[in-house]
């Protein structure tokens, strides 16, 4: 109860609120964070440590045993502890509202080539989703389209803005493509035959997809006056400039695509979902190819696997040496994004190194989407995207967020959801 | 020339079997008796009464006499049949013969249509017990020579359709004759199945329990009408009630169904016969149980083509299996003293009949029970003495074979129908397969000769290389023709008893010489191998409980365990015990304190552990094999309890995650929704022994978008919107009250479970949990209930419940919720994080439940999200998953705490139980552990060495050249509150 009246105190401080949350203006005043256990996104931990950032960038990342000056508003957060932002990779946050709302659905689109269209344009900045990740500490993801055979371009944006463009911190990092499977099987439980047979369209679509990039690959080449925007569209596969995410599962599939991908030119290759990734890892570890692999609350997808299969796979893949990424899709996928540090935090209880779990979503994440230069970890020079909680981030107890930056910008930590919180509170109380 | 003989044979045989009293116009009118005597076979009247060299009689059609002296009258025709042997033909008691199915009309729309097609018959199409085939059945000459080819002589034959599907016909498989003659018996037995007719689109019952509760509804309807209560007329309980006398004979598709409908008998008193589905063994204690007599096909699966290890890994252990274990099926039954008859039923021809059941015979299956289930017991389950025996009197339906009939190597030479003869592999077609040495043209050719009867073939080698040859022969005549260095041709007899051949040469320029052929005697050799080859050893994988992957072989047992020294969430106002001892004894929770110490105990060290109770899910949809009957807007009648299928892996996934209890509810997709069933998840056990003993009695109610059919492309059943939900309650309701009016006043009344079911719930007996999102139909429930005078239990989703928490516990009503979800539908846009919270704080019980099979595995980590969403202490939070639910479901006084006194349902983790961080180790249900993390190991490793084993052994088969078949991948499904299609089982 005196819990309640706490919070209830604290919103009433914190003011009107408004349906959606209004973005922090830029940064002008320094801040120095004193105290926090530091978890810098590399595998690094600083206890008591100092961190300033000032201009939207981190100045200092040191301990705070250290006899400088503090700058601008000085934070005690002993106790506490301080992460770069989280950053959720294959999202679809802000393309879709209601699920089953079709009209509020912008999520694919129709055609089976599709690399010009981009995710970026209809990417929501204040769908109440995107408010509601804030305050768990996931403060950037990578829009991702769905559908078709090449779905479309993502961006990576930050989530809190007036608009996209206000968003975004990487435009068109990459290109997305769902890869062919090569079984195909009916639903048993609809009486469908439930053999499993080779799909004999898998060469044929395979062929589709090589034909499309040889000819997008020429066309790139060639500087034809007539504009063909799909072709066009992949020009940044060809010349490195843009990432390619092959939505792919199956050992035989990855081993097809990686080398497909390869013959074509494309290097920058990035692997989603990747079930069966495990026994390719050789393949992806000579060729630099990263794994982003699914949520690890699933089901896994056989009888006989153990019960944890989709929680040790983080461990058993990052232990051969596999760069690993961990990606939204899967049901709920909107709503769900919200909950990426406990899946993290389900990795580091079946195995994998805490640090390592916090670097599964920080430094690596960045790194696979190639804005390690500006984020991901907590280091000088970098954006200061990074949140205050009172304890371990990846354990739901212990999530509590206070503060959160992104860009140096203090963001508010509201929702729609924490408004009718607020509201229903307080009728009880005053009832 | 012999063909014509048989044109006349058959001729006479159709004169002599019209009917006495039929005018004649085709010549003079005949009669002409048959008169057979074989003599001097083995002849077996029965599975238990051979006679060695003995005589059968047979006079128009039926057996006059049979023995080992009987008198031959005068004018008999003698048939020697040295060495031979006579059985009764066989009964193929599960049978479509002759009758086709009907089809599905391609025409019909697809929208969903809720009245009968039918008008003076029951309310629901797929009710059809006045089916009689008769008039419809035509005799199928094809299928017969296929079923007489493999000795059967009779068939019980029905229209495969439909739940009650009318009476079956008794059939002579005699092609020389008239329906007139061979229809034994016109009402042999009545059939059922779980199965709707294809006649109609009617969409009631739409699932396995939807089923059950209309054939318990369709016993109560046909009692009040033979009582004459019913005003109208309803030619299929009028039926119904006249083949009340036959046998009842129940398709089933598996052994849960099986044992399910022979629950559904015994309320009514009727034992069903069970048409099985060869998969008894594996819970063969069950099957027993039951005390029916079994109809068993024998469709054995060829071994999966396991050579692309990429395909071979999608495999499940339960798939793989079934192909090892399926021919051990029938041995099984026999030696648990099950009475059961097989059926050619579900194979796609009558001749792999033989092959499958010599190979359920190598499996250890006794020959005279396999004898017994083709004659005797067949007969017994139709009450027929006449056939399926070859006593004096019964018809002269037999077979002749050259050995014992269920060995590979005998031949079935003649079937005899109704006296008739039908010749299968002739008899007096000579033997002449074993190695020769054909000498011709100087040179020496190996001439091999294989195969039965008149398909006996030979291949010719010359020094191990094959020569392309032709052979043919007829009577005792042989025609060889050759092709080395040129065609030769040979012609000539086989003399000697067919040890030698000879006769004239052709050779390629016409010249002509002589060839002869002599048997080596290396036969006896091959005969040998052959013996040493149907001695390999069998294997067959031991049966665990449930038969799949992490079964059980052994079930746990009860012991004492004595938990040391480790915290304890008491999930009671006693909180937290550091240090503390926990001792489990007779499943009950025996003792909690310090240094507890006891005799006899299994010690387990808790340092650093934790203990808690074990976790109780509101609201799932795992262990069941349906979840909707959406097929009316109210299903009352339906329970879950009938549908509880305990070979879900997810019950083993729910126990690795410390889920012990759950309520497995009804779907959503209509107002009143079915019963529920609450179990424990004791893997391993059947489906009755998981439901909890006399658990309190639910029903599940649902509000919202799925109940109007919001996201139906079709939907047209009443209600499409919240105002009609409501009148939905009022309406059933009021016609509750009515009935119970009409109960009490000790009128006659038609009882009716659905109505019986909503009685239940106005007079406090049956509790409401509530699928529900919005205030406004919150609200209304709760006025609706308040009118009629009862309590809403629960409310289950409940996402909008902290706008109306003051209701909620002025009603006393509790509210079991997500801890997260949100967002994936209209009504859940106002969902939020914080609503237990809420809820909670403002007085009402608040749990934290699944719907979903992957959330209901970690309930700890859903717990620990109100910690963070509303700031909930710790303990109050643990105790939305343990004690709340407990409350909620109303066995809080046996579990959901660790109390002194209540059952031992408790799990032990390797920390905090709501940490991110911990990992159960224990899980222990009536003080039994149920999963342990490092059996669990193990049972990984056996999976992996059991399914390389299997592998191997269907390589070889492949390699030896059997046929095999595509892998399939058995992915499991994800039930949902609003999943709508059955699973087909």
């Amino acid at each position: 109860m005196k819990n309640i009246i706490k919070i209830v105190l604290f919103f009433a401080f914190v003011g009107n609120i408004v349906a959606q949350q209004t973005p922090a203006s830029k940064q002008t005043t320094a801040f120095s964070i004193e105290g926090a256990t530091a978890h810098l996104g590399n595998g690094q931990v600083i206890e008591n440590s100092l961190i300033m950032f000032a201009d939207g960038k981190i100045t200092f990342v040191g301990s705070a045993m250290m006899k400088i000056a503090r700058m601008g508003t000085i934070i005690n957060a002993t106790g506490k502890h301080i992460y770069p932002g989280f950053i959720a990779l294959d999202a679809t946050l802000g393309l879709v509202e209601i699920d089953a709302v079709k009209a509020s659905d912008d999520e694919s689109e129709i055609g089976i080539m599709n690399p010009h269209v981009r995710s970026l344009i209809a990417y929501n900045a204040e769908s109440k989703l995107v408010e509601s990740m804030r305050p768990n500490g996931v403060l950037m993801a990578q829009i991702v389209p769905r559908g078709g055979t090449i779905s479309g371009t993502s961006s990576v944006v930050q989530m809190d803005a007036w608009n996209w463009e206000d968003a975004v911190i990487k435009v068109d990092d990459a290109i997305h493509l769902n890869w062919p499977g090569s079984f195909t099987s009916g639903r048993w439980w609809l009486g469908e035959d439930p053999a499993l047979k080779p799909n004999p369209e898998y060469p044929k679509n395979v062929d589709k997809i090589k034909s499309f990039l040889t000819d997008a690959k020429q066309y790139v080449a060639s500087k034809s006056d007539k504009m063909h925007l799909p072709f066009a569209a992949t020009k940044g596969l060809f010349d490195g400039s843009q990432k390619f995410f092959i939505h792919v599962n199956g050992e035989k599939e990855i081993t097809d695509a990686i080398t497909m991908s390869k013959e074509m030119g494309i290097h920058n290759l990035v692997i989603v979902r990747g079930e069966g990734a495990e026994k390719v890892t050789d393949l992806l570890v000579k060729n630099n190819v990263p794994v982003i692999i699914n949520r690890p609350h699933r089901n896994s997808n056989s009888e006989d696997d153990a019960y944890d299969e989709t929680y040790t796979i983080a461990k058993r893949l990052i232990d051969k040496g596999v760069l690993v990424g961990l990606g939204m899709e899967g049901q709920m996928d909107r709503m769900n994004t919200r909950n990426l540090p406990f899946y993290a935090g389900t990795f580091a209880a079946f195995g994998l190194e805490k640090e390592k779990a916090v670097q599964l979503i920080t430094g690596d994440a960045a790194k696979i989407l190639g804005i390690d230069a500006f984020a991901g970890t907590l280091e000088v020079g970098k954006d200061a995207t990074l949140f205050i909680s009172e304890g371990d981030a990846l354990d739901m107890r212990t999530n509590q967020i206070s503060e959160a930056y992104i860009q140096g910008r203090k963001i508010s930590l509201e929702s729609h959801q924490t408004t009718l919180w607020k509201r229903y509170a307080e009728k009880f109380k005053s009832e | 020339m012999k063909k014509l003989l048989f044109v006349l044979f058959f001729l006479s045989i159709s004169l002599a079997n019209a009917q006495d009293y039929f005018p004649t116009n085709s010549g003079v009118k005949t009669s002409k008796s048959n008169l057979v005597a074989f003599t001097n076979a083995t002849i077996y009247v029965t599975h238990e009464q051979i006679i060695q060299k003995g005589t059968l009689l047979v006079k128009d059609g039926k057996v006059a006499e049979v023995g080992k002296s009987v008198k031959i009258p005068t004018g008999a025709k003698i048939i020697d049949l040295d060495g031979k042997m006579i059985y009764p033909s066989f009964i193929d008691i599960y049978s479509d013969f002759g009758i086709a199915k009907p089809k599905r009309n391609p025409s019909d729309s697809r929208s969903s249509q809720y009245e009968a097609e039918r008008e003076g018959y029951y309310w629901n199409d797929h009710i059809r017990p006045e089916t009689n085939p008769i008039s419809d059945f035509k005799f199928d000459n094809k299928k017969a020579t296929e079923l007489l080819n493999a000795g059967f002589g009779a068939v019980n034959t029905h229209l495969q359709d439909g739940i009650i599907r009318g009476n079956g016909l008794l059939v002579a498989l005699n092609p020389n004759t008239t329906n007139a003659y061979r229809i034994l018996d016109t009402k042999s037995a009545q059939f059922l199945s779980f199965n709707k007719s294809v006649q109609s689109r009617q969409s009631y019952p739409a699932s396995r329990m939807g089923a059950m509760a209309l054939l318990r509804q369709v016993y109560l309807d046909a009692d009040w009408y033979a009582k004459g209560n019913m005003k109208n007329k309803d030619l299929a309980l009028e039926a119904l009630n006249k083949n009340k006398n036959l046998v009842q004979i129940f398709e089933t598709g598996d052994h849960l169904d099986a044992v399910r409908a022979d629950k559904v008998g015994d309320e009514f008193g009727i034992q069903y016969t069970i048409v099985g589905s060869g998969d008894e063994f594996e819970r063969i204690n069950d099957i027993k149980k039951t005390n029916a007599t079994f109809i068993i096909p024998i469709d054995f699966t060829t071994p999966f083509d396991v050579s692309n290890p990429l395909l071979a890994e999608q495999i499940s252990l339960r798939d793989m299996r079934k192909w090892n274990q399926d021919p051990s099926n029938l041995a099984v039954l026999e030696k648990n003293g099950v009475p059961f008859a097989l059926t050619t039923y579900k194979l796609k021809s009558a001749e792999t009949f033989h092959k499958n059941l010599q190979k359920a015979i190598e499996y250890g299956f006794d020959k005279k029970t396999a004898l017994a289930s083709l004659t005797t017991i067949p007969a017994k389950i139709i009450g027929n003495a006449t056939v399926g025996n070859l006593n004096k009197g019964s018809f002269a339906n037999f077979i002749i074979t050259s050995g014992d009939v269920f060995d590979a190597s005998s031949t079935i030479h003649e079937n005899w129908v109704q006296g008739e003869q039908n010749i299968i592999n002739d008899m007096n077609i000579k033997d002449i397969t074993g190695e020769y040495m054909l000498s011709v043209n100087g040179k020496n050719y190996d001439l091999s000769i294989t195969g039965k009867g008149a398909k006996q073939a030979g291949t010719i080698k010359l020094e191990d290389k094959k020569i392309t040859s032709k052979f043919s022969f007829q009577n005792d005549w042989v025609e060889i023709t050759l092709d080395d260095e040129g065609y030769t041709r040979l012609m000539g007899k086989i003399i000697n008893a067919a040890n030698v051949m000879e006769g004239s040469a052709f050779d390629t320029k016409g010249n002509k010489t002589s060839w002869s052929a002599s048997k080596k005697v290396a036969k006896e050799e091959a005969k040998k191998k052959d013996e040493k080859s149907s001695d390999k050893e069998i294997l067959v994988m031991p049966v665990s409980f449930p038969n799949v992957g992490f079964g059980n072989y052994t079930q746990p047992t009860s012991e004492s365990i004595l938990i040391k020294n480790v915290t304890v969430w008491t999930s009671e106002d006693a909180g937290i015990l550091e240090n503390t001892d926990v001792l489990l004894k007779d499943g009950k929770i025996a003792k909690i304190g310090k240094n507890l110490s006891t005799k006899g105990v299994v010690e387990i060290d808790g340092t650093g552990k934790h203990l808690t109770a074990g976790i109780i899910d509101e609201h799932s949809h795992i262990a069941t094999s349906a979840v909707n009957e959406g097929a009316h807007n109210s299903s009352a009648e339906v329970t879950i309890e009938d549908v509880v299928d305990p070979t879900d892996i997810n019950i083993y996934r729910n126990i690795s995650g410390g889920t012990t209890t759950a309520q497995i509810l009804h779907g959503s997709a209509n107002p009143i929704g079915g019963r529920s069933a609450i179990i424990k998840l004791k893997w391993g056990e059947n489906a009755e022994n998981m439901i909890y003993k006399n658990s309190p009695k639910f029903i599940k109610f649902a509000l919202g978008e799925n109940v109007k059919q919001s996201r139906s492309t079709n939907g047209t059943r009443f209600p499409q919107s919240r105002m009609g939900v409501e009148q939905v309650f009022v309406d059933y309701f009021t016609r509750a009250k009515e009935y119970e009016t009409l109960k009490k006043s000790g009128q006659a009344f038609r009882k009716d479970i659905e109505m019986e079911t909503l009685l239940e719930i106005l007079n406090g007996e049956r509790f409401i949990s509530c699928h529900s999102y919005v205030q406004s139909e919150i609200n209304m429930l709760l006025k609706v209930a308040e009118k009629f005078n009862f309590k809403i239990n629960t409310f289950t989703h409940i996402l909008e419940g902290y706008k109306v928490a003051d209701k909620m516990a002025k009603h006393g009503v509790g509210g079991s919720t997500f801890s997260d979800w949100w967002a994936y539908k209209y009504e859940v846009i106002d969902a939020i994080p914080y609503n237990a919270a809420i809820m909670h704080n403002a007085g009402v019980t608040v749990a934290i439940n699944s719907d979903d099979r992957e959330m209901s595995r970690r309930l700890n980590q859903e717990a620990a999200k109100t910690v963070k969403y509303g700031g909930i202490s710790e303990l109050e939070a643990w105790k939305m998953v343990t004690i709340n639910p407990a409350k909620l479901l109303h066995i809080d006084d046996k579990v959901g705490s660790i109390k002194e006194g209540k059952e031992a349902d408790v799990v032990l983790w390797s920390s905090h139980p709501m940490s991110i961080y911990t990992k159960v180790e224990k899980t222990i249900i009536d003080g039994k552990v149920f999963f342990d993390v490092n059996e669990d190991v193990k049972k990984r490793e056996a999976i992996k060495e059991e399914k390389s084993n299997l592998i191997n052994m269907m390589l070889k088969e492949k390699m030896g050249g059997a046929q095999t078949r595509v892998p399939m991948k058995r992915e499991d499904r994800n039930f949902h509150c609003d999943t709508l299609e059955e699973t087909k089982s």
